[in-house]
């Protein structure tokens, strides 16, 4: 691996996107869009809007790059630029990390701009510090790159990618403590919910909702959800093949 | 046809010098399916040789194996002294896939500038990147789309953005996957310039696919492949007078009848 082919490879990904201005104008909005709408059908309970609102902030940028990642990846494979790439002299690393800096650095915007709006705007009521629900938002962003790339190398074509995110994501987003508590959970759902990732996204968020201070479930949660994303992306690396059949 | 043969010196039945590829009992399985059986066979360096066949032969699989991308390969394949796909070779060889293997939400310029800082990393190089770039986009005749997005230029203008970017950082060997298919006959000239220019000029070793026999007449030497054997290896001269052909494809009939009635 080296840290200029890898800055070369984020450098070029963001240029691809910025021939796309519609497509982060959605990955920027959207999340915003969903947050004010959410502010209003909670307008009698602000209680609630401050936890789901919270937690959504966490799953939004997961959501957005795992779907951004995953189909980016793909068109990769499919367009043949991936064989190119790894005939060339770039590391698989390089190229992982080059997507992963990319997405990270949209999913900052992304999450400073939700975040922003949640917290000034629509009285989204916080303990703790706004920026380490920014901290969460990235690391979850960087659990969605990992996890689209990972199962990019399972669909073989955009239509089945999509398909992908109500596999992989919604069974997460029904078990992360969303809709109920994960201790009011079915024991085999909650125990379920204890290894999937997204559930210490939100505990994580959960944290910074109610504790001024950083406490040591925030931190275990933070890296409960850097870990995964780790882990994921080195799972990823093993599906990028230089010999393909 | 002024330019179907820039002067080339003569290549006699074998090239002197070492080999830029070698092959023995190349083997290539897809699945149940034996794509190349037992290929032996050399490139010689510095020259431009015809890889030609019908359609699904295994023209691809054996570039791909040259290239280091294909999987399930036996036998013995070194590539400028080093065994196919060795780490070393990576910046070595340019390679062109049949379909145009570009960013096509990237322009021309911005597609040749992210590859040769793959090739050619580091703020020191940005200079000769630069160059690079520049020639390329010369050498492929694109500078008036230089700043087009990929995805706007037609097909024959993606292919060689494609081409453009094998042919950053002056590779020593290039594997180019049917690179005149679908061209109109005046670029397909220019391009034949410029490949036969590679070779001379640059000392580079040129290795081009085609299923249009035509084109064979090109080339200083030819290998011709049919079902994953290998009919001939020879110059195109030696193989018409060796079967009292005309043409290349007359030559090559005669083989696939031969080998048929063996």
């Amino acid at each position: 691996m080296t840290l200029s082919r890898t800055l070369a490879t984020a450098a070029r990904v963001l240029r691809q996107l910025r021939h796309d201005p519609r497509s982060i104008a959605l990955m920027v909005l959207v999340p915003c869009v969903m947050l004010l709408l959410l502010r209003y059908v909670f307008d009698a309970s602000p209680r609630t809007f401050d936890s789901i609102g919270a937690s959504l902030l966490g799953i939004f940028p997961l959501i957005t790059m795992f779907l951004v990642t995953s189909i980016a990846t793909l068109r990769e494979r499919t367009s043949g630029t991936l064989e190119r790439l790894l005939a060339l002299p770039l590391g698989k690393g390089d190229l992982i990390a080059g997507y992963a800096l990319a997405f990270g650095a949209l999913a900052v915007v992304q999450s400073a701009l939700a975040t922003g709006l949640a917290l000034w705007a629509l009285g989204l009521d916080v303990t703790g510090s706004p920026w380490l629900l920014l901290l969460v938002a990235l690391l979850d962003a960087l659990l969605g790159t990992a996890l689209g790339l990972f199962v990019s190398a399972f669909a073989a074509s955009e239509f089945q990618a999509v398909q992908f995110m109500p596999a992989v994501i919604f069974p997460q987003l029904l078990l992360c403590g969303l809709f109920t508590a994960r201790a009011r959970m079915q024991p085999v759902l909650e125990a379920l919910s204890d290894v999937l990732p997204m559930s210490y996204a939100v505990d994580g968020m959960n944290e910074v909702l109610r504790h001024p201070e950083v406490t040591g479930a925030f931190v275990r949660d933070t890296s409960v959800v850097a870990g995964s994303a780790l882990l994921v992306l080195v799972l990823g690396a093993a599906t990028l093949r230089r010999r393909t059949v | 046809m002024m330019n179907s043969k820039a002067p080339a010196p003569p290549v006699a039945g074998e090239a002197t010098g070492s080999p830029a590829v070698r092959a023995r009992g190349l083997t290539v399985t897809r699945g149940p399916r034996t794509v190349l059986r037992g290929l032996d066979f050399s490139v010689p360096a510095g020259r431009v040789t015809g890889l030609l066949g019908p359609s699904g032969c295994g023209k691809s699989t054996l570039m791909r194996a040259l290239v280091g991308t294909q999987a399930k390969v036996s036998g013995t394949l070194d590539v400028l002294g080093h065994p196919a796909g060795s780490a070393a070779l990576r910046s070595r060889i340019g390679y062109v896939t049949q379909a145009p293997s570009v960013y096509s939400d990237l322009t021309v310029r911005q597609n040749l500038e992210y590859f040769a800082a793959v090739l050619e990393p580091g703020r020191s190089a940005a200079g000769r990147r630069r160059a690079q770039v520049t020639r390329a986009i010369e050498d492929v005749d694109l500078g008036s789309h230089a700043d087009s997005l990929a995805g706007h230029l037609s097909g024959g203008q993606r292919g060689r953005v494609s081409l453009a970017v094998a042919l950053l950082g002056s590779p020593e060997l290039l594997v180019l996957d049917e690179p005149t298919v679908g061209l109109d006959p005046v670029l397909r000239r220019e391009l034949w310039h410029l490949f036969r220019g590679l070779a001379t000029e640059r000392g580079a070793t040129v290795l081009i696919s085609s299923h249009v026999m035509d084109e064979a007449e090109r080339c200083d030497r030819l290998l011709l492949l049919r079902e994953g054997h290998l009919l001939a290896e020879d110059t195109p001269e030696a193989l018409r007078e060796q079967t009292g052909s005309t043409t290349v494809e007359e030559a090559f009939l005669h083989l696939v009848d031969r080998a048929a009635t063996h």
